[in-house]
């Protein structure tokens, strides 16, 4: 549905240009020399069509509604003087340009795009490169960020700024774009209504996606791989995370996704692999965690401080170094017809449910939760002993979590 | 000189061979065979997840394997024992004697468990799929295992006339290393909890040779379970190919000790 | 041929050998006797460099064994349980002693004297007592070397082949060899021995012919001769 009105936005879009806009050329050797000039001379709804070639211009205000079309990916060379494009009026568009070298500031945050209080923008198959913050959207709405490729090259968070950025939007479509070498790949901040879908968020300094107080949001279909973690959720209600991939997120502190204070959500549908941590949770409730795959992490799920009501139905655990930590000897949690790799039970009438429940914490995390160090000794024979030892009478985890209807086969 | 030592090594290779020979005939090697070929195919074939499999083996193999070799050891030291006298009448070198067993018994352990374990998961299709070098660390952890336990039970047997003696300080000295060291392990490392227990904890690991190879192992299956730690030793160890590197040159230092100790012992041993 | 001065031994806080001293010259053969206990085992294996003294020195054929091997080329061993791998064949088994050893060897001539043809495929492990004391045999023989030890050479021998051992003995001692024998047969030391070597608590009794021996115990018969020692002894 959301697409067709957006087939139809453009579509109309163009209809309009070839009707009433002209297009303005600009290149070394036009009449326009500067994508300023550009602006100046052009009335509402016209085409800027930059040509091929570098522009060293910083500071480039959009306040009226123009389309800017790059045509062979023409240079922005912004020499790290400050901000490079600057849109403060609805119905802009900016396509195929090359932004590169936008200031780095302390006191400001430079971005290669800024989208100041507009609606109906359209950023598409923009390439940035040495920034600081790459796409900055500030309240505003109804816009929509498509296949974009931002590589920063960040190393330190204090110096580092994110790749796309929405700061009170509502109703933004972020979709394909590539996001690498930044501090936060995506960071929305009372955000609403936000479709965050099929981008690459990999190899950012801190998260590849980052929530702050925005709900009604959905992300689906992103990779977010080798990042200092992989997405964060912080603070929002009912944010839908689907089909999305959290890989290699390695280090100490590092995660696919972290929870915290986040209620009535969805997670489906998500594989974790090879996490140091899968999944935080802190204080999350009424989230239901459905056929997501977590596979070869070292904890697949922590579970820390209070969680309730939250319910983990059909998902498969596999080869995870612990399956479930917790931090308490409360559980208020259900787990249900999960599959675990671990499981040794077996299944006399055949109903594909295992006859025996599952313990998914075992003691051993236990101990490593309290003393660290402890996790030398993973994989041990002694360490077996005594995790069977706690499974057979459990003392020191929960001993009413249990996964009653264990899976015999992964949940496809 | 060197027609000294090319001479005792040839008498040696001689020895490796007629009790490599003697064991490839004997019952246990074929049990011990078949018993890893069983093993892997069961786990293969009726799991069909090369991921389980390999890691269901390393429980195997840091546990059975030190085990098997101990014991088998010990037996073949006790069992050879007019072979081997023998064997001193004849105008050859002790240590080319007792070191050619010990090589004779560990190849055929050695050789039992690689293909045992090798072939199923060959048939499986092993060198079309990522877990190879999984797989081959497996191996070459579990090669190593057979090489230290069986040296450690040589050096059991020669050090005790007593046969039932022997094998009793040789399944002790298993039950220690396998599991006592680890339980010995895990307290202090809860006593002490409130210090860095970083370069502790390393060198415990390196002092046993089975905790040493389960990390070796760990450093590849679970590689990001010990990144979740937070200690800089730890990391650097972990996170590098250091500890890969000293784990290994551990486990050589490790094989060597035990069989210089042999060496030692049967140059001065009365039979 | 053989020479040990101030041999001690101790096994734990056993004397078994206690400045034992002995000198062979070479040829003839030699009845190494003594009760049970008294070191005739230790000594032998001595020689043969298997059990390593606490002091003293020995050397064979002039030249001293500490840290020596390649002198045990010179020596036929016999040894006194013949337990093999059982996993060997008869054959195999004559084939790595030659294979270790690498000098001429003369196996077929005495397969045939004990009648070992159809055995040489069986299994070590399968044959009875006295086959295995034939290949035994077999073993010690087929080499021609200067000194040969033979550690109850007759234990469960048939009598033809016990007839059969002692021509080759003599057929040995024939080759100017030195022979070291220990045995309880007395008959068999009075056929065969030129000399006694008489061991007890760790040290040389007596050593000398058997025609000696009787003079010295003024006996007439040599089993009572010897019997008489270990009676001097105990009155001693």
């Amino acid at each position: 549905m959301f697409k067709l009105q957006f087939v139809i936005l453009i579509f109309t879009f163009l209809l309009g240009t070839s009707l009433r806009a002209k297009t303005i050329e600009v290149c070394a050797t036009c009449e326009v020399k500067s994508i300023k000039d550009g602006i100046v001379l052009a009335s509402d709804h016209d085409t800027l069509l930059i040509k091929k070639g570098t522009y060293k211009e910083f500071n480039i205000v959009i306040d009226k509604p123009l389309t800017l079309l790059g045509e062979e990916f023409p240079v922005i060379d912004g020499e790290d003087k400050g901000e490079i494009i600057t849109i403060i009026s609805d119905n802009v568009t900016v396509d195929g340009l090359f932004i590169i070298n936008v200031g780095t500031s302390y006191i400001t945050d430079f971005a290669a795009i800024r989208v100041v209080k507009s609606k109906n923008f359209l950023i598409q198959n923009v390439v940035l490169e040495k920034l600081f913050f790459g796409i900055y959207l500030e309240k505003s709405q109804d816009g929509r960020i498509f296949h974009n490729k931002i590589i920063g090259d960040a190393v330190e968070e204090f110096n580092s700024g994110n790749g796309i950025q929405l700061w009170y939007c509502q109703n933004i479509e972020v979709e394909q774009n590539i996001v690498q070498h930044v501090r936060d790949g995506i960071y929305l901040e009372f955000s609403d209504d936000v479709i965050i879908k099929n981008n690459t968020s990999s190899n950012n300094v801190r998260y590849g996606l980052h929530f702050m107080f925005s709900n009604n949001d959905i992300y689906e279909g992103n990779t977010f791989e080798n990042n200092g973690a992989g997405v964060a959720v912080m603070f929002s209600k009912k944010i839908k995370m689907l089909n999305n991939s959290f890989k290699k997120n390695w280090g100490t502190a590092s995660f696919g996704l972290l929870l915290k204070e986040i209620n009535d959500a969805e997670i489906s549908g998500n594989s974790f692999e090879e996490n140091t941590i899968g999944m935080n949770i802190e204080g999350s409730n009424r989230i239901t965690y459905a056929n997501n795959e977590f596979i070869r992490n070292g904890w697949a799920i922590k579970v820390r401080g209070a969680c309730y009501t939250n319910s983990f139905v059909n998902n498969n655990f596999l080869y995870n170094s612990f399956d479930i930590s917790y931090n308490s000897k409360l559980n208020d949690n259900v787990f249900q017809k999960n599959y675990w790799s671990d499981y040794t039970g077996y299944d006399l009438d055949k109903d594909g449910i295992g006859d025996v429940p599952y313990r998914p914490v075992k003691l051993f995390s236990y101990i490593v939760n309290r003393t660290p160090e402890t996790i030398i000794l993973l994989r041990s024979l002694f360490m077996d002993i005594i995790d069977f030892s706690e499974k057979v009478s459990p003392v020191f985890t929960p001993d009413n979590l249990l996964d009653t209807m264990p899976l015999m086969r992964k949940s496809e | 000189m060197p027609l000294r030592l090319y001479q005792s090594r040839r008498q040696m290779l001689k020895i490796l061979k007629y009790s490599f020979y003697d064991l490839m005939r004997s019952r246990w090697s074929y049990v011990y065979f078949l018993f890893y070929l069983a093993l892997g195919f069961v786990l293969l074939f009726l799991n069909n997840d090369l991921s389980k499999a390999v890691i269901t083996l390393m429980n195997v193999i840091i546990v059975l394997v030190p085990l098997i070799s101990t014991i088998f050891g010990v037996m073949y030291f006790y069992n050879s024992k007019e072979f081997t006298e023998l064997l001193l009448a004849q105008p050859l070198k002790r240590t080319s004697i007792f070191l050619g067993q010990y090589l004779g018994v560990a190849g055929s352990l050695t050789m039992s468990l690689v293909l045992g374990l090798g072939l199923p998961f060959v048939l499986y299709g092993l060198f079309k799929s990522d877990a190879i070098w999984d797989f081959s660390l497996l191996l070459i952890t579990g090669a190593f295992l057979t090489l230290i336990f069986t040296a450690l039970a040589f050096n059991i047997a020669i050090s005790n006339e007593n046969k039932i003696k022997g094998f009793g300080y040789a399944v002790l000295l298993w039950l220690f290393l396998a599991v006592i060291y680890d339980g010995l392990f895990l307290l202090s490392l809860i006593v002490f909890e409130e210090y860095p227990l970083d370069s502790f904890s390393l060198a415990a690991t390196m002092f046993n040779p089975i905790d040493l190879s389960r990390t070796l192992i760990l450093l590849k299956l679970d590689i990001s379970a010990l990144l979740g730690y937070t200690g800089a030793i730890f990391k650097s160890f972990f996170g590098t190919n250091l500890g890969l590197m000293i784990s290994i040159s551990m486990l050589v230092l490790w094989t060597i000790l035990p069989i210089w100790r042999l060496a030692y012992k049967s140059k001065r041993k009365d039979f | 041929m053989i020479r040990i001065e101030n041999l001690h031994k101790k096994f734990g806080k056993n004397q078994v050998l206690s400045d034992l001293g002995l000198d062979i010259k070479g040829g003839g053969i030699f009845a190494v006797l003594g009760p049970n206990g008294s070191g005739k085992t230790t000594l032998i294996k001595s020689i043969l460099g298997m059990v390593v003294p606490n002091k003293g020195s020995i050397s064979v054929l002039d030249k001293s064994i500490k840290k020596n091997w390649k002198y045990r080329q010179e020596i036929d061993y016999l040894p006194q349980i013949a337990n093999f791998p059982g996993n060997l064949k008869v054959k195999e088994l004559i084939r790595m002693i030659k294979d270790l050893r690498q000098k001429e060897s003369k196996e077929d001539e005495l397969i045939k004297t004990f009648g070992l043809e159809t055995f040489l495929d069986k299994k070590l492990g399968t044959l009875s007592g006295g086959t295995k004391q034939k290949v035994n045999l077999v073993l010690t023989f087929m080499f021609d070397s200067p000194l040969i030890i033979l550690d109850e050479p007759t234990t469960g021998l048939d009598p033809a082949s016990l007839i059969k051992l002692k021509e080759l003995i003599l057929q040995e001692k024939g080759k100017g060899k030195t022979i070291l024998i220990t045995t309880h047969i007395m008959q068999f030391v009075e056929e065969m021995a030129d000399e006694i070597v008489y061991l007890l608590e760790g040290d040389i009794y007596f050593k000398g012919s058997i025609q000696q021996l009787m003079a010295n115990t003024q006996q007439t018969d040599f089993e009572h001769a010897i019997a008489a020692i270990s009676i001097q002894t105990t009155d001693a």
